[in-house]
C-alpha cells in the first residue's frame, strides 16, 4: 500500500504541533507590548498581582489576548463550516454579509438602548449576523446558479456595503458613531474579563457542537444526496449548523468587531496540512485561528508602539491577495 | 409479497410532472435495471424511492412502512444509494470516504469500531480498492473512483443497493468490470440491485427485471425477455431496433438499429 507523504504524519501529532504553536504564539504575545514586561512577569501573571507590570498584564494584556484566541478561533470555524456547507471556497463570515448585519444590529442597540450590557451586545450581534446571512442566502437563491462561489460574494459584499451604511447612518443620526467605531473598528483593544466571561462560553459551546457535527459535516460538504442516502437528516443538520455559524460570528463581532478574512484563510491552510475531512479541519483551525489573531494582534500592537495599527488593516493586506489567489485558482482550491 | 413497491407515485419538479403514478414492485434478491430515454424521468423516480427528493403523491414502501415515515437513519441501514456522483470533488481518502459508508450504524462521535473496520476493509477488497486506501480519490481515473463509491455504498451493509447510471462516463472494460461485481454481489450475497442504465444491452445482459419508462410512466415492466423486444423499444425509445441473441449469454441482444421515420 502506497502512503503519500501528507499522510505520513499522524493526525495526533498535526493535533499536538498545533496546540504548542498556539501555546507559544499566546506566550509572545503576553511579552511583547508597548508597556516593557520581562518573561518572569508573563509567568508571575497567571498567578500573583502585585507589582505594575504585573497589573497591566493581567488586567490588559491577558484578557486582550485571551480575546484574541476566541476570536480567531471563532471566526475560524465559522468560516471552515460556511465553506463546507455552501461548497464555495470564499465562505468566510466577513465576506458573507454575516460581520456586516451584526455591526448594524449593534449599531442600533447602540443607538436605542444606550446601556445595554455586553449580554445584550452579543445578542444584538446574533440577530444581526443571521439577518445579514440570510438576506445575502436569500437573493442568491432568488436565481439560479446564485449560489456559485463568485457571485454568492458579489451578493455578500452588496449587502455588506449596504449593511455598513445602515451602521453608519445610524451612528450619525444618534451620534453615536464614536461609540459604535470603538466597538466595531477597535479590534481586541478594551478587551475586559467581564466581556470575556459573558462571549467566552458562547464560543466554547459553538466550537464545541461543530467538533460534535463534524463529520455530518463532511458528508454535506461531499453531495447533499450522499448525505441523506447515508441516513442524515440534512435539514436538521443545516440549521443546527447555521446557528453554530451565528453565535460564533456574532460573538466575534461582539468581542473584536469587523474582521473579515481570517475565516476565509484559516481553513484553507489547514486543509493543505489535514486534508478535507472536517473532523481533522474544525480543530485544527480552532487552533490555528487563535493562533492567527494573536500574532496580527501583536503586530498591530508592536508596530508602531505605542500607538495601536488597527488589526482588521492588518488582516486585510494579507487576506485579500489570498482571496485573490484562491479566485485564481478557479474558486475550487479545495485541496 | 416483495419487500419494496412504489404504489401510485408522482412526483413534479416545480409545476411540472416528472413521475406520473408509478406503480411497480422491485423483485427481491434480482437485479432489476431501469430503462427509458433523456429526461423520462428514470432518475427522478430513484431519487423519489430512494427519498432523496420528496414525492408529492402516492406512496413508497418498504417492509410494510412508508419510507417518508420510517428514520432516515434506520432506512439507510436497509438501502444505499449511490447518485451519480463524477461532480462530488472530494480530497478525502479513500479510506476515509468508505469508513463513511459505516454512518448509519455510528452514534454522535462516530468511533469505528473493529466491526465497522471488518466491513470497511471487506469493501475495499471486494471492489478491488484496497491498494488505493491512503490516495485521494480525486486522484484516481473515472473506473476506480466508480468502485471506491461503491465501496462506501457496500460498507452501508444494506441489502438493497440503487445506483444511477453506475457506468456512466466508463470506458467499456470498466463498465464490464463494475457490472460484473454489481453481479457478483447479487449472485453471492443476494443483495437486491436497482439501476439506472443507459445501455440497453447491459441491462439486458445484467438485469433479470427491467423497466422501461417513457414520459414519467411505464411501458413495460417484466422480465428481460418480455421488455427487450422491437415493439416495446419503438416505444420507448423510438427505434427500429433488430432483436437477436447473445450467443454467449443466451439474452437479448439488439443487433442494430434505426430511427422511427415519419411517424410524427
Amino acid at each position: 500500500m502506497d502512503k503519500p507523504v501528507g499522510k505520513a504524519i499522524p493526525f495526533s501529532f498535526k493535533l499536538f504541533a498545533s496546540t504548542i504553536l498556539l501555546i507559544i504564539s499566546f506566550l509572545f504575545a503576553m511579552k511583547l507590548g508597548a508597556a516593557h514586561t520581562s518573561w518572569q512577569d508573563v509567568l508571575l501573571s497567571f498567578t500573583s498581582n502585585q507589582e505594575d507590570n504585573i497589573q497591566i498584564l493581567k488586567e490588559i494584556r491577558f484578557p486582550r489576548e485571551v480575546g484574541a484566541v476566541f476570536v480567531g478561533a471563532a471566526l475560524a470555524v465559522s468560516g471552515a463550516i460556511m465553506q463546507g456547507m455552501t461548497r464555495n471556497p470564499l465562505a468566510d463570515p466577513g465576506l458573507l454579509g454575516l460581520t456586516a448585519g451584526a455591526n448594524a444590529a449593534l449599531a442600533i442597540a447602540l443607538a436605542f438602548i444606550p446601556t445595554i450590557n455586553y449580554f445584550g451586545i452579543m445578542t444584538a450581534c446574533f440577530i444581526g449576523s443571521a439577518v445579514g446571512a440570510l438576506i445575502v442566502f436569500g437573493i442568491a437563491s432568488a436565481k439560479r446558479g446564485g449560489f456559485a462561489p463568485i457571485r454568492l460574494v458579489l451578493a455578500g459584499a452588496a449587502v455588506s456595503t449596504f449593511l455598513f451604511a445602515i451602521a453608519q447612518g445610524v451612528g450619525l443620526y444618534f451620534k453615536i458613531s464614536k461609540d459604535v467605531a470603538m466597538w466595531t473598528a477597535g479590534g481586541l483593544i478594551g478587551t475586559s474579563w467581564g466581556q470575556l466571561q459573558t462571549i467566552a462560553p458562547v464560543i466554547i459551546i459553538g466550537i464545541f457542537v461543530a467538533l460534535v457535527l463534524s463529520r455530518q459535516l463532511t458528508l454535506l460538504s461531499l453531495n447533499e444526496e450522499v448525505a441523506i442516502g447515508l441516513g442524515q437528516n440534512t435539514l436538521k443538520i443545516k440549521v443546527m449548523l447555521f446557528i453554530v455559524i451565528i453565535l460564533l460570528a456574532g460573538a466575534a463581532v461582539a468581542l473584536a468587531g469587523n474582521l473579515a478574512f481570517v475565516g476565509l484563510m484559516i481553513p484553507h491552510i489547514v486543509r493543505a496540512i489535514v486534508g478535507t475531512d472536517y473532523r481533522f479541519i474544525i480543530p485544527i483551525s480552532a487552533l490555528l485561528g487563535a493562533t492567527f489573531m494573536l500574532l496580527a494582534d501583536t503586530v498591530g500592537r508592536m508596530l508602531q508602539a505605542p500607538f495601536e495599527t488597527p488589526v482588521a488593516a492588518l488582516i486585510a493586506i494579507i487576506g485579500l491577495p489570498f482571496f485573490l489567489l484562491i479566485v485564481r485558482k478557479g474558486g475550487r482550491a479545495f485541496s | 409479497m416483495v419487500r419494496l413497491y412504489t404504489d401510485n407515485l408522482q412526483v413534479s419538479y416545480d409545476d411540472r410532472l416528472i413521475v406520473k403514478g408509478l406503480s411497480v414492485q422491485i423483485p427481491d434478491k434480482k437485479v432489476t435495471a431501469i430503462i427509458g430515454a433523456n429526461g423520462c424521468g428514470k432518475s427522478t423516480f430513484l431519487k423519489a424511492v430512494t427519498r432523496l427528493i420528496p414525492h408529492q403523491s402516492g406512496d413508497v414502501i418498504l417492509d410494510g412502512g412508508n419510507i417518508v415515515k420510517q428514520r432516515t437513519k434506520q432506512l439507510a441501514q436497509k438501502m444505499a444509494i449511490l447518485p451519480q456522483t463524477q461532480e462530488a470533488a472530494s480530497g478525502l481518502t479513500v479510506g476515509e470516504l468508505v469508513s463513511y459508508g459505516r454512518f448509519p450504524y455510528q452514534n454522535a462521535m462516530g468511533r469505528l469500531t473493529p466491526r465497522d473496520m471488518d466491513v470497511i476493509n471487506w469493501a475495499l477488497e471486494v471492489t478491488n480498492t484496497t491498494d488505493f486506501k491512503y490516495r485521494q480519490v480525486d486522484a484516481l481515473s473515472g473506473g476506480q473512483r466508480q468502485r471506491v463509491w461503491i465501496a462506501m455504498a457496500l460498507a452501508q451493509e444494506t441489502d438493497i443497493i440503487f445506483l444511477d447510471e453506475p457506468t456512466t462516463y466508463l470506458d467499456m472494460a470498466h463498465q464490464l468490470e463494475v457490472l460484473e461485481l454489481l453481479q457478483r454481489l447479487n449472485e453471492e450475497q443476494q443483495r437486491t440491485i436497482v439501476m439506472v442504465l443507459h445501455d440497453l444491452n447491459q441491462a439486458a445482459r445484467f438485469a433479470d427485471f427491467i423497466i422501461a419508462m417513457k414520459d414519467g410512466e411505464i411501458v413495460r415492466a417484466g422480465m428481460c425477455e418480455n421488455v427487450i423486444r422491437p415493439d416495446i423499444l419503438r416505444e420507448v425509445f423510438r427505434i427500429d431496433a433488430e432483436i437477436g441473441t447473445d450467443p454467449r449469454t443466451g439474452k437479448p441482444l439488439c443487433i442494430t438499429y434505426d430511427l422511427l421515420k415519419g411517424d410524427e
